[in-house]
């Protein structure tokens, strides 16, 4: 329906060979809008040179590395650049998969500071999936650059969840970012965010959705997104969700693209 | 809108000027796809390019530049902006 200027065709990269089930004690993806620095952030953060690039599509695959904080093994899933959590195209459904259904135990969405307006959509939509998420406001040098500046920590309190700004290209900021994803990793931390709150009508309806919802294991599952999906009406969703649900393992490995 | 009012979308702007999005046609899926994008009743969005043949037209939203096809500015209604 529409795309983004400018346009190069996606690039594929083959390191989805990488291995999923080396041992790792927590499992961190990275999900984000297309270039907001996600892949940066991995390469700073695992010491990999995963291809980056300015354009949209320069990741197409999950990506996989790994690194230690604390004497602990994190494995870092690098996903394809999305708006939505409802996926519009196949590397979208791989960013959404691996959030509702990879059981990522932290979520590091990175958004643009530069456009944060734009990218705080993406922040609400992850966070009605799971409260386990850390905010890295990556260009932060190029945001200031250009004029903005941000109040962070007013930020951090209307979210409710850890804001961390960082200019990953220059490796600012990523002891701070390494510090918060591994306390909300480790459960340190629980976070308690603000979520949306839709127009009373929807709200009772969902209200009573939940309260139906706790009589069947959703696996982990949020029982508000799943009766945010029914009342959509989602029907691409539902089927994963009813897929999911009835899984023994509660950990559904991503497709393969 | 009302009657005698000139309906006036995203594909009515002439390049290089701005609108403010007022109400989106749109249904189901795409409407929360336009959504996603920046659309949202209030914003302000620019004109800025268009593509050889006309179709698509890109707008600068919130910060980005994003293509629309014709059929679907056609569906986001907007009032024009003066600078």
């Amino acid at each position: 329906m529409c795309f983004i200027f400018p346009t190069v065709g996606p690039k594929m990269n083959h390191r989805d060979s990488v291995p999923r089930h080396t041992a790792a004690d927590y499992t961190i993806c990275l999900a984000g809008n297309p270039n907001t620095g996600k892949s940066t952030v991995f390469n700073a953060l695992t010491g990999l040179k995963q291809h980056t690039g300015n354009w949209p599509g320069t990741t197409v695959s999950q990506t996989r590395g790994l690194y230690q904080y604390a004497g602990k093994n994190l494995a870092l899933i690098d996903l394809p650049g999305t708006y939505s959590m409802l996926p519009n195209s196949p590397e979208e459904k791989i960013a959404r998969d691996f959030i509702c259904f990879g059981r990522p135990d932290v979520v590091v969405v990175v958004v643009d500071a530069a456009c944060l307006e734009r990218n705080l959509n993406l922040v609400l939509q992850v966070l009605e999936i799971t409260p386990k998420v850390v905010v890295c406001l990556n260009l932060i040098d190029e945001a200031k650059r250009r004029g903005f500046s941000i109040d962070v920590r007013r930020l951090a309190s209307e979210l409710k969840v850890p804001v961390v700004p960082t200019a990953a290209n220059r490796g600012s900021g990523l002891d701070c970012l390494k510090k918060h994803i591994w306390n909300s990793a480790s459960k340190k931390i629980e976070a308690w965010p603000n979520l949306v709150q839709y127009p009373e009508v929807l709200e009772c309806s969902l209200q009573q959705l939940e309260v139906e919802l706790t009589r069947i294991s959703l696996n982990g599952l949020s029982k508000r997104w799943v009766a945010l999906r029914l009342l959509e009406d989602d029907k691409a969703a539902l089927t994963l969700i009813k897929h999911y649900s009835t899984l023994s393992t509660g950990r559904w490995v991503c497709n393969e693209g | 809108m009302g009657l005698g009012q000139m309906i006036y979308t995203l594909a009515d702007m002439p390049m290089g000027t701005a609108g403010m999005i007022m109400r989106l046609k749109a249904q189901s899926s795409t409407r929360r796809r336009l959504l996603d994008l920046g659309l949202v009743p209030g914003t302000v969005v620019r004109y800025v390019r268009q593509s050889p043949l006309g179709d698509p037209i890109a707008f600068d939203i919130r910060g980005a530049v994003v293509a629309l096809r014709k059929v679907d500015a056609q569906t986001v209604f907007v009032d024009p902006v003066k600078e």
